[in-house]
């Protein structure tokens, strides 16, 4: 017993992260993704925008430079602008790099190694990026058609810089589009916070009522659930309807059961008193006889109400499984055998040739239908025979005997419970139809009674049949 | 070791240094061991003796190798280094702006970054590469006993008008020949730029016959002794200091706008010793370094030197003055470009009216 507590924690149910976690596991899994494509494509936009910023400087440049090539003497002039410089130092730290090219593709002036575009337009510019003296550069290329005398072609301004303001400009847009990413981020956490708090409120409220619960209230619980949680709670009302159900069977299980064995057990111990103060032999023989009697009457219903209680658990415990009714009518019949009288009568088996399945719980089935026979046999008139039989969807299990059986008036109410202010001879009758009827309802079938043609009665269970596997 | 002695190599001649020259000034240093900072510079050795002697004295365990050179030997010698074909300078030190923004622009620049530099103005720093040091205007001087002081010009219109008068320039005006000067190209290409009198002034020196000079220092003796009435753009700093000695060589800055050249360095990507480099940058605009920039050299800061400068001056303040500093930039490299330079000299020498040699 000292050991006890430290298995306890074993009974719990198994630990996983709980919804909250799971939720803003995914939501900032999400918001990760969001953030990084974000500031993936800011990163993407700020290099865009400032290549286009600086581009048009670049295309300004070599648009000033162009405009002053001239021609004199048959000698292409370049004579360079420095305001197409002062436009190139806007961008404060970079290099510059310059050449202009003439009609014949000699390099007028300027770096004359300065790569040129890899596919060169007729007129117009082209933007391109570049290697050059050691650094990537970005270059336009801007091509001005002349025609002088004795001179025409293109000529080509190519301008050039370093991609420090650039970059350092793609970089302020990044940072800045990093921080609104970051704030919106916080944002969308702390709102996220507060949604799945909101919802998963009902949750608590369920948890709430849970716990605050008197333990011996087992009505169903009437609280508003959101649809999600419906079967949940369903789940939990129909535990405690079971639970409740379980209960109370037990309870009036021990109530009929004292009841029941009360009264053979207060009249054998008034024989036994009376045998006490008995001197006749032939007397006691008979105080004996009824002892006996009375004693054989107990252990049966003992033995019923046993097993009452044993089906009344297996319907809720036990697992299904195929069976073959004929089987369970000849285990019945070797059980009624095996405990009745050397001279008692024995039901005869009618089974068909082919298999007839059921799903169910054998042990059931077998305790219902003996209690059946037990009752035809001693209620009943013989000849009692088992029979088994399948058609129309459902299989058949029934008990035939050639008594009056049940009055009709009473079968209606026959196998709900056996009743108390009945005979004593008649209350194991009863017990064992309220076994049978417990077993039929629990697989999902009924107790059914009927005249037999030939002045018979008939009590069988009709279960939903299973087709017979190939 | 005596302070200060400065010990012309002429043993160095021998030694097995190419870069060694007569030019070339040995700084030993006061304590040992030493290291050696080179100084590849354009600017007289006269002029920054004071920043060296203080730079060494601050920082004793340097040995400071200054090696002085006209603009383009200095250029030629600073674009080889930069291709590898020779030792490079620790400091690269020139006056001649433009060139030394196409060496950084080629690539040949280390980045220093030194807080002490930061607080240059915008125009002094490029790429933290570039930096300019000193702060000196282009100035025009006049000798006091032909030019009496009410009719000194005050600025380029006031020129003008001065060069109108017949014969009384003839012969007597002297400026750089800005074909052989570095300098004179820079102020002279940026003078064409930035204001329209340009083009009359050099007609108006070209009635008059102005004489060409090479150097700055070749103006400021003729104009001190008579022999020359005046000078155009020569370089500020050197005309305040020859003035301080010289009482007839007066200096006039004009007041509708003043071109500020600033002497720029940069620290060469092979350079040796960058440590040395980098401290000797900052030091010349740390507090001891503009202090003598501005009171001893006559260099002054572009930090605080406008203030030392005017008060030099003994002029008005620079309130109303327009101040046009050089920026350090591309924008200077236009007048490097070959083509320019032949159509810029071109135009110059039609305005001058002096053929083609």
């Amino acid at each position: 017993m000292l050991d006890a507590p430290a298995a306890a924690p074993a009974l719990h149910a198994r630990r996983r992260p709980s919804i909250a976690l799971r939720l803003t596991l995914a939501v900032t899994l999400i918001l990760l993704l969001a953030a990084s494509a974000a500031l993936w494509s800011a990163w993407n936009y700020g290099i865009q925008a400032a290549n286009e910023a600086y581009d048009r400087l670049l295309t300004g440049a070599s648009l000033q430079i162009a405009e002053r090539v001239s021609v004199a003497d048959g000698e292409v002039l370049v004579d360079l602008p420095s305001s197409a410089f002062e436009l190139l130092s806007l961008a404060r730290n970079d290099r510059v790099f310059y050449r202009v090219i003439g009609t014949d593709g000699e390099t007028l002036t300027g770096y004359p190694d300065l790569p040129l575009p890899s596919d060169v337009g007729a007129a117009g510019q082209s933007a391109y990026e570049a290697t050059y003296s050691g650094e990537t550069v970005r270059a336009v290329m801007t091509t001005r058609p002349i025609a002088e005398r004795g001179m025409s072609g293109n000529v080509s301004v190519v301008v050039a810089h370093t991609v420090q303001a650039r970059i350092a400009l793609a970089r302020d847009i990044a940072t800045k589009a990093a921080i609104l990413v970051g704030a919106a981020a916080l944002a969308i956490v702390l709102l996220a916070w507060f949604a799945v708090r909101y919802a998963l409120a009902p949750l608590t409220r369920v948890e709430r009522a849970l716990l605050s619960r008197d333990p011996n209230d087992l009505s169903p619980f009437d609280i508003e659930t959101p649809r999600e949680i419906e079967t949940v709670v369903d789940a939990i009302n129909r535990f405690t309807r079971r639970l409740d159900r379980r209960v109370s069977a037990v309870q009036s299980f021990v109530a009929d059961a004292a009841h029941q064995l009360r009264t053979p057990i207060t009249a054998i111990r008034a024989q036994a008193q009376l045998a006490a103060g008995e001197e006749s032999p032939d007397r006691l023989r008979r105080i004996n006889r009824r002892i006996l009697d009375r004693s054989v009457a107990v252990s049966r219903l003992a033995d019923q109400l046993l097993s009452h209680a044993m089906v009344t658990h297996r319907t809720d415990a036990e697992p299904r499984e195929l069976v073959d009714l004929r089987r369970i009518a000849i285990e019945a019949e070797q059980e009624t055998r095996r405990f009745a009288d050397a001279d008692a009568e024995l039901p005869l088996l009618d089974l068909p040739e082919e298999p007839v399945i059921v799903a169910g719980d054998r042990f059931s089935l077998r305790e219902a239908v003996k209690n059946l026979a037990n009752n035809a046999l001693e209620h009943g008139k013989p000849p009692v025979a088992i029979r088994v039989t399948a058609g129309g969807g459902s299989a058949r299990i029934a008990v035939v005997d050639h008594g009056a059986g049940i009055p009709p008036v009473e079968r209606a109410s026959a196998g709900t419970r056996f009743r108390r202010n009945r005979a004593a001879s008649s209350r194991g009758a009863s017990l064992g139809l309220a076994i049978a009827h417990e077993v039929a309802v629990s697989h999902g079938g009924e107790l059914q009674f009927g005249d037999v043609g030939d002045g018979g009665f008939e009590v069988s269970l009709s279960l939903p049949l299973v087709e017979a596997l190939p | 070791m005596i302070r200060g002695l400065v010990v012309p190599v002429l043993l160095a001649l021998l030694a097995t240094s190419p870069a060694a020259r007569a030019d070339d000034y040995d700084f030993p240093a006061k304590i040992s061991p030493a290291r050696t900072l080179t100084i590849g510079s354009t600017t007289d050795i006269g002029i920054i003796r004071p920043v060296i002697a203080a730079y060494q004295k601050a920082n004793p365990a340097v040995a400071i190798r200054y090696r002085e050179l006209t603009t383009r030997v200095l250029f030629a010698e600073a674009q080889a280094a930069c291709a590898g074909d020779k030792p490079a300078d620790d400091v690269v030190l020139s006056s001649a702006m433009d060139l030394q923004v196409k060496l950084v622009n080629d690539g040949c620049a280390a980045t220093v970054d030194r807080p002490g530099l930061n607080a240059l103005p915008d125009y002094a720093r490029w790429r933290s590469q570039l930096f300019g040091l000193t702060y000196e205007p282009s100035v025009i001087v006049y000798n006091r006993r032909a030019i009496a002081s009410w009719e000194a010009p005050v600025d380029h219109f006031a020129l003008l008008d001065l060069l109108r008068q017949p014969e009384r320039f003839r012969g007597r005006i002297g400026t750089y020949d800005i074909e052989s000067s570095g300098l004179g190209y820079l102020f002279a290409t940026l003078d064409d730029q930035r204001s329209s009198t340009w083009g009359r002034l050099i007609e108006g020196m070209g009635r008059n016959d102005v004489q060409l000079y090479c150097c700055t220092s070749e103006i400021l003796d003729r104009v001190a002794d008579g022999r020359l009435t005046l000078g155009y753009n020569v370089l500020g700093s050197y005309a305040l200091a020859q003035a301080r000695e010289k009482p007839d060589l007066a200096v006039a800055v004009p007041s509708d706008y003043t071109l500020v050249l600033t002497r720029a360095a940069y620290v060469p990507r092979q350079a040796q010793n960058r440590t040395d480099a980098a401290d000797f940058l900052e030091f010349t605009q740390a507090t001891e370094g503009r202090r003598i920039l501005n009171d001893e050299a006559l260099l002054f800061s572009p930090i605080d030197g406008a203030e030392h400068l005017f008060r030099e001056l003994g002029a008005s303040g620079g309130q109303n003055r327009t101040i046009r500093p050089i920026a350090l930039g591309p924008a200077l490299m236009v007048g490097l470009d070959q083509m320019k330079r032949r159509l810029f000299l071109k135009q110059w020498r039609d305005s001058l009216g002096i053929g083609e040699d």
